[in-house]
C-alpha cells in the first residue's frame, strides 16, 4: 500500500516510498535521516517537532507526511547558511545561553524563525504567545525569549532571508 | 576592572574596593576562565539540530524494542503467552520477566525491581513483556498478540490505607505493614523544648504527585556482540556507572564486558537517575537476537514507569522562645512510596534532614515512613527530600511571624544560620551566604513595603531554602573516591578531560572545561572534554544531589597539579628561573618576579612531550565523611548522614502574585531571587538553572499532579493533560547571584542546580495567603481551591 511521493525539505527533493498514515516526523527522521526534528510527545502537545511548512509552523507529529506534497518543509537542519555559519536566531540561542538540554532547541527555534519572518519585531507579550506552543523544561524561557528578542534586533538592522 | 573583556557582566571585585587587602580569592585577575559567562560548549550543535540524542541513533541490522503494559495496577499474572507473538513475521524475539529475575534498585539494601514483572504487577502500565521487531510498527503489533491472563487484586493508593489494610493485601511480601522502610530521629529533648516554648504551632501539609517533565523520553540502544560478549549501551541516562552496576547484575555479565555510552542526553531532573527497563529490555533482547536493539518510550510510558516526587504527608510542629529563637521541631512524614522501592530510603531521610537547615534547631525529632502503593513508583524529582519539607517549614514560620506580630524575614533573619554551623545531627556548614540571600531578595522586591499592603487579590510572599553539595553520601557500597578525572595534555590534542560525568543539559562539559582551563592556565575553549563514557572516562557517581561541579571541581584541581609541575619544571630550564616562581594563564608561562621572561604554553608542552611523551595528571574527589550522631549525646542515628555533604548552597525567593477571584485563577507576576552559590562558574549557566528551577516547582504548586482513577489507571498520561508551564505562566524573574566563596571548596564553588527549587512552593503559598488570606495545605493549588475557599471565606465573614 505504499506510495512513491515526493518530498521538498530545506531545498531538496527527496523521493520517499510512504504508508499514507506515515506521519511527517517519522518520514523525516526515519526515511530521511534529519533527526534534527524531535519527538518529545508524539502528540502535538510540546513543539519539539515543529517545522515550517510554507513558512508556517506545523507540528511535523501529528501531520500525514502525503499532505505535505508539493509544499516546502523547512526544518532546522535547513536554517545554517551556506557556508555553515549560524543563522542569526541559531547564533542568538548559543550567546544567550537559551539552550540547556537543547531537546526544545530545534522546535523552538523554527517557531521563533516563523514569527520572525511574520513580525520582525514582536513585542514580549507577542513572542510569548507565539512560542506558547513549544514547552522548554530546563531553561524557565526566559533566556529564549531575551535570545528572540536579541535575533529580531539583528533581523531588522541587517535582514535574513 | 570590569571583566568585560572576556564577555561576563560579573565583576567579583565590587566597584571601589582597592585590590589591595581584598583576599585572593576576590582578586578577579585571579579567575580568567572561572566566573565567565561562557556559551555552552555543546550549544552550536543542539541549534544546528546536530547534536545526537539516543533515539537519533540507528547501527546497521538494528531492531526496535517495545514493551506491553499492564492494564491492572495490582494482579497476579497468571499466564503469558507469547507464541501468536513469535510467530508473527519481523518479529525477532520475545521476552518475559523469568528470563531476567534479578532484582535491581539504585539502594542495593532495597532492590526489588525486575525488568519485567515476575509473579505480579504493581501498578498500571508495569511491563509484562518486551517484543523486538525489524521495525516499530511489527513489534507494536506483536504486542497486541501477547496473550496475559492476570487475577485482579485489591488496589491500594493511598499510603494511610495501605498500611491499614496491610494485614489483607500485601503489595511486597517481605514488606510488612506495606511499610518500605521506616526510621526515627531524635536529637536533644523535644518534649521538654516544646514545653519551655512560648510560641507552638503544629499543622498537617501534603503535597501532590508531579513528574519530572524532562522533553526526551527514555531511550536505550544496546548493542550486543556474540563472539567477544561485550555489551555496549547507549543511554539517555544521569548515572552511567550505577546503571552499569545494575546492567551487570540483571545480565549476569562483568562490568568490563559492558560499556555504557552516554550521546546528547535531553534533560532528567532526577528521572533519569536510576536504570529504567528501556535500557534492561534494549540489552536482554540484544543479546537474544545478537543484533543491536533501541527501546523508545512513548510519552505515555515515561508516565508509567515514573519515579517523579513522592507525595509527602506531614505533620509539623514547631516551637520558638518569647525571642522568637526556633527551640524545638516535631517532624512526622508519611511518603508514598509507589509500587517499587527505587531511591526510597535515601529520600525518607533526606527530608529528615531538611528540619536542620538553614536555621538552627536545636531539638528535633523526625519520624518517618515510605509507604508502598500500587502506583507507578517515585522517586528522585529534582530537589529530592526537600522540596516538601521546605515547603511545611517556611510555611510555618511565616505563620509563627504572624503569631508573634513580626515579619517573616525577622523571623528567619534572626534564626539563619552562619558560617561554620554544625547542626545537632552533625551536618556542618563550611560557609554560609544565607542571610545575605534573605537581604538581597528583601531587599531588592520591596518585601518589607508590600507585604500586608497590597489591594486584596495582590500578594507577597517570601520563602527560603539550601540544598546540599556535593554529597558526601554514596549508594556505591564502596568507598573509592565518587569522582575520578584524568587529564591529557600533549601536542596532538592540546588538553583532554575524560571523567564519565553527565551532562544532562544542565552544562557539566563547559563547567568542567572551563576548571580545567583555569587550573592549568589556558582557556576553555582548548579542553576536549570525553565525558559520560564507562570505557573512555574515569569513574563518577552520576549527576545527581548537586554533586557534579563540586565533585569534579575538586578532583581536577588535583589531576593539574602534576601537570603544572612538570610543565614548570621544564619551562624552568628553558628560561633559566626558578619553578616555583612561574605562573601559568592564558597560554603563556612566565615569571611572576620578571614577567619578561616568558614563553608560550605549548613551547613547554612541546620540549616535555617531545622527551616524555604525552604528559597525564590523575585526580579524584572523595567527600569527607562525618558520622550521622546526635551532637548531644553523641549517640549514632539511623540514617543521620543521608544529607551530610561538604558544602550547602542557598537561596532565598519572593514570589508576587495575583488572583483573579473571579476565575480562581493565580498569576505568578515577578520573582525575585538571590542565591549562594558559591563562586558562579558560568553565571549565565548559574541563571538558566535558576531560572528553570523556579518555572518548574511554579509548575509543581499550581499545576502538575499525576492523577489515577480508583482502579489505578493513570488518567493523565501525556502533555495535554498532564500541564506544565508555557511561556505565557512564566512571571518576570529577577535572580541574583550573591556574593559568595566558600574557602574549602574547589573554586570556592557550590550547587545551584537543585536548591533553587527548594524555596517555590512555600514562597507562592505565602504569597498567595498575603493576597487573599487564605493559607494552604494542600498541593497542587488549583482554581477550584482558590474559589472554594474564597467562598468559605465570605460564608464565615458574611
Ligand atoms: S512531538 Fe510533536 S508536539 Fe510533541
Ligand atoms: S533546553 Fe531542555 S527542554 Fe528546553
Amino acid at each position: 500500500m505504499k506510495q512513491l511521493i515526493e518530498l521538498n525539505i530545506n531545498g531538496r527533493n527527496y523521493e520517499v516510498a510512504v504508508n499514507p498514515r506515515d506521519l511527517l516526523i517519522d518520514v523525516i527522521r526515519k526515511k530521511i535521516g534529519l533527526t534534527g526534528t524531535k519527538k518529545g510527545c508524539g502528540e502535538g502537545d510540546c513543539g519539539a517537532c515543529t517545522v515550517l511548512i510554507d513558512g508556517k509552523p506545523e507540528l511535523s507529529c501529528i501531520k500525514l507526511a502525503i499532505a505535505c506534497q508539493g509544499q516546502k518543509i523547512t526544518t532546522i537542519e535547513g536554517l545554517a547558511q551556506e557556508d555553515g555559519s549560524l543563522h542569526p536566531l541559531q547564533q542568538s540561542f548559543v550567546d544567550h545561553g537559551a539552550v540547556q538540554c537543547g531537546f526544545c532547541t530545534p522546535g523552538m527555534i523554527m517557531s521563533s524563525k516563523a514569527l520572525l519572518d511574520r513580525n520582525p519585531n514582536p513585542s514580549p507579550q507577542e513572542i510569548k504567545h507565539e512560542l506558547s506552543g513549544n514547552i522548554c523544561r530546563c531553561t524557565g524561557y526566559k533566556k529564549i525569549i531575551e535570545a528572540v528578542e536579541a535575533a529580531a534586533k539583528v533581523w531588522s538592522q541587517e535582514g535574513v532571508k | 576592572m570590569s571583566q568585560k573583556d572576556t564577555g561576563s557582566k560579573w565583576n567579583l571585585t565590587p566597584q571601589g574596593w582597592n585590590l589591595e587587602g581584598v583576599p585572593a580569592y576576590q582578586d578577579q585577575t585571579r579567575y580568567t576562565q572561572v566566573g565567565r559567562s561562557v556559551p555552552r560548549v555543546d550549544a552550536p550543535a543542539k541549534v544546528k539540530g546536530e547534536a545526537v540524542y539516543t533515539g537519533d541513533m540507528t547501527l546497521p541490522g538494528m531492531a526496535y524494542g517495545k514493551i506491553k503494559r499492564s492494564p491492572y495496577a495490582h494482579a497476579i499474572l497468571k499466564k503469558i503467552d507469547i507464541s501468536k507473538a513469535q510467530e508473527l513475521p519481523g518479529v525477532l524475539a520475545v521476552l518475559t520477566g523469568a528470563e531476567a529475575p534479578n532484582r535491581w534498585g539504585i539502594v542495593p539494601q532495597t532492590a526489588n525491581e525486575t525488568v519485567l514483572a515476575l509473579d505480579k504487577v504493581r501498578f498500571y502500565g508495569e511491563g509484562v513483556a518486551a517484543v523486538a521487531a525489524i521495525d516499530e510498527e511489527t513489534a507494536e503489533e506483536a504486542l497486541d498478540l501477547i496473550e496475559v491472563e492476570y487475577e485482579p487484586l485489591p488496589v491500594l493508593l493511598d499510603p494511610f490505607e495501605s498500611m491499614e489494610r496491610a494485614h489483607e493485601v500485601l503489595i511486597h511480601e517481605d514488606s510488612p505493614g506495606n511499610i518500605m522502610h521506616q526510621g526515627e530521629q531524635v536529637y536533644g529533648d523535644v518534649d521538654k523544648a516544646f514545653s519551655e516554648c512560648a510560641y507552638v504551632l503544629e499543622r498537617e501539609f501534603h503535597t501532590n504527585y508531579p513528574q519530572h517533565g524532562f522533553l526526551e523520553p527514555h531511550t536505550a540502544l544496546a548493542s550486543y556482540d556474540p563472539q567477544s560478549g561485550q555489551m555496549h549501551v547507549w543511554s539517555s541516562t544521569q548515572v552511567p556507572h550505577y546503571l552499569h552496576r545494575q546492567l551487570s547484575i540483571v545480565l549476569e555479565i562483568p562490568m568490563n564486558k559492558i560499556r555504557v555510552t552516554l550521546p546528547t542526553i535531553g534533560g532528567g531532573f532526577g528521572g533519569k537517575g536510576e536504570a529504567s527497563s528501556a535500557e534492561f529490555a534494549a540489552c536482554l533482547l540484544s543479546r537474544k537476537i545478537g543484533r543491536p536493539v533501541r527501546v523508545t518510550y512513548e510519552r505515555s510510558e515515561v508516565f508509567y514507569t515514573n519515579k517523579g516526587r513522592h507525595p509527602a504527608h506531614m505533620k509539623l510542629k514547631m516551637g520558638l522562645d518569647q525571642d522568637g529563637y526556633i527551640k524545638a521541631v516535631d517532624f512526622d512524614n508519611t511518603m508514598d512510596k509507589g509500587a517499587y522501592s527505587g531511591w526510597g530510603v535515601v529520600v525518607l531521610f533526606y527530608t529528615a534532614s531538611m528540619m536542620h537547615l538553614p536555621y538552627k534547631v536545636p531539638n528535633v525529632r523526625f519520624r518517618g515512613r515510605s509507604v508502598y502503593t500500587n502506583k507507578p513508583s517515585t522517586g528522585a524529582m529534582r530537589g529530592l527530600g526537600g522540596v516538601q519539607p521546605r515547603f511545611a517549614m517556611e510555611c510555618l514560620l511565616d505563620e509563627l511571624a504572624e503569631m508573634m506580630g513580626v515579619s517573616p524575614y525577622e523571623l528567619k533573619m534572626k534564626n539563619a544560620i552562619e558560617s561554620g554551623h554544625t547542626a545537632v545531627n552533625n551536618m556542618f556548614v563550611p560557609h554560609s551566604e544565607y542571610k545575605k540571600c534573605l537581604q538581597t531578595a528583601v531587599e531588592k522586591s520591596g518585601y518589607l513595603e508590600k507585604r500586608g499592603r497590597l489591594p486584596f487579590g495582590k500578594g507577597i510572599g517570601m520563602a527560603g531554602g539550601y540544598y546540599i553539595s556535593g554529597t558526601a553520601y554514596t549508594l556505591y557500597q564502596n568507598y573509592k573516591p565518587h569522582t575520578s578525572v584524568m587529564i591529557r595534555v600533549d601536542t596532538e590534542a592540546g588538553v583532554t578531560l575524560f571523567c564519565a560525568a553527565a551532562d544532562i543539559g544542565q552544562g557539566s562539559n563547559t563547567v568542567m572545561a572551563q576548571m580545567a582551563a583555569e587550573e592549568l592556565g589556558v582557556f576553555y575553549e582548548d579542553v576536549h572534554v570525553q565525558a559520560g563514557d564507562t570505557e573512555i572516562g574515569a569513574f563518577d557517581l552520576g549527576s545527581f544531589a548537586s554533586r557534579l561541579t563540586y565533585a569534579s571541581g575538586a578532583a581536577i584541581k588535583m589531576a593539574c597539579v602534576e601537570i603544572n609541575q612538570k610543565l614548570k619544571e621544564t619551562a624552568a630550564g628553558m628560561l633559566g628561573v626558578r619553578a616555583d616562581q612561574l605562573v601559568i594563564k592564558k597560554r603563556e608561562i612566565y615569571s611572576m618576579y620578571e614577567t619578561k621572561k616568558r614563553l608560550p604554553w605549548e613551547k613547554a608542552v612541546e620540549a616535555y612531550t617531545s622527551i616524555n611523551g604525552s604528559l597525564v595528571g590523575l585526580g579524584n574527589f572523595s567527600p569527607p565523611r562525618r558520622k550521622g550522631i546526635d551532637m548531644i549525646s553523641g549517640n549514632r542515628v539511623q540514617g543521620a548522614n543521608i544529607g551530610h555533604s561538604p558544602t550547602y548552597g542557598f537561596s532565598c525567593q519572593v514570589h508576587e502574585v495575583e488572583v483573579d477571584v473571579e476565575t480562581g485563577r493565580i498569576y505568578v507576576k515577578k520573582v525575585t531571587e538571590a542565591g549562594d552559590c558559591g563562586t558562579p562558574v558560568n553565571p549565565m549557566s548559574v541563571e538558566g538553572q535558576v531560572e528553570g528551577s523556579i518555572l518548574f516547582n511554579i509548575g509543581g504548586c499550581l499545576y502538575e499532579d499525576q492523577k489515577l482513577d480508583a482502579s489505578g489507571k493513570h488518567l493523565n498520561p501525556n502533555f495535554h493533560d498532564y500541564k506544565m508551564p508555557t511561556m505565557m505562566e512564566m512571571p518576570e524573574m529577577d535572580t541574583n547571584i550573591v556574593e559568595s566563596y566558600d574557602p574549602t571548596a574547589p573554586f570556592g564553588v557550590k550547587e545551584t542546580g537543585e536548591g533553587a527549587v527548594q524555596p517555590t512552593f512555600p514562597a507562592l503559598v505565602n504569597a498567595i495567603y498575603d493576597a487573599i488570606g487564605v493559607r494552604f495545605y494542600s498541593l497542587p493549588i488549583t482554581p477550584e481551591m482558590i474559589l472554594k475557599a474564597l467562598k468559605e471565606k465570605k460564608e464565615k465573614e458574611g
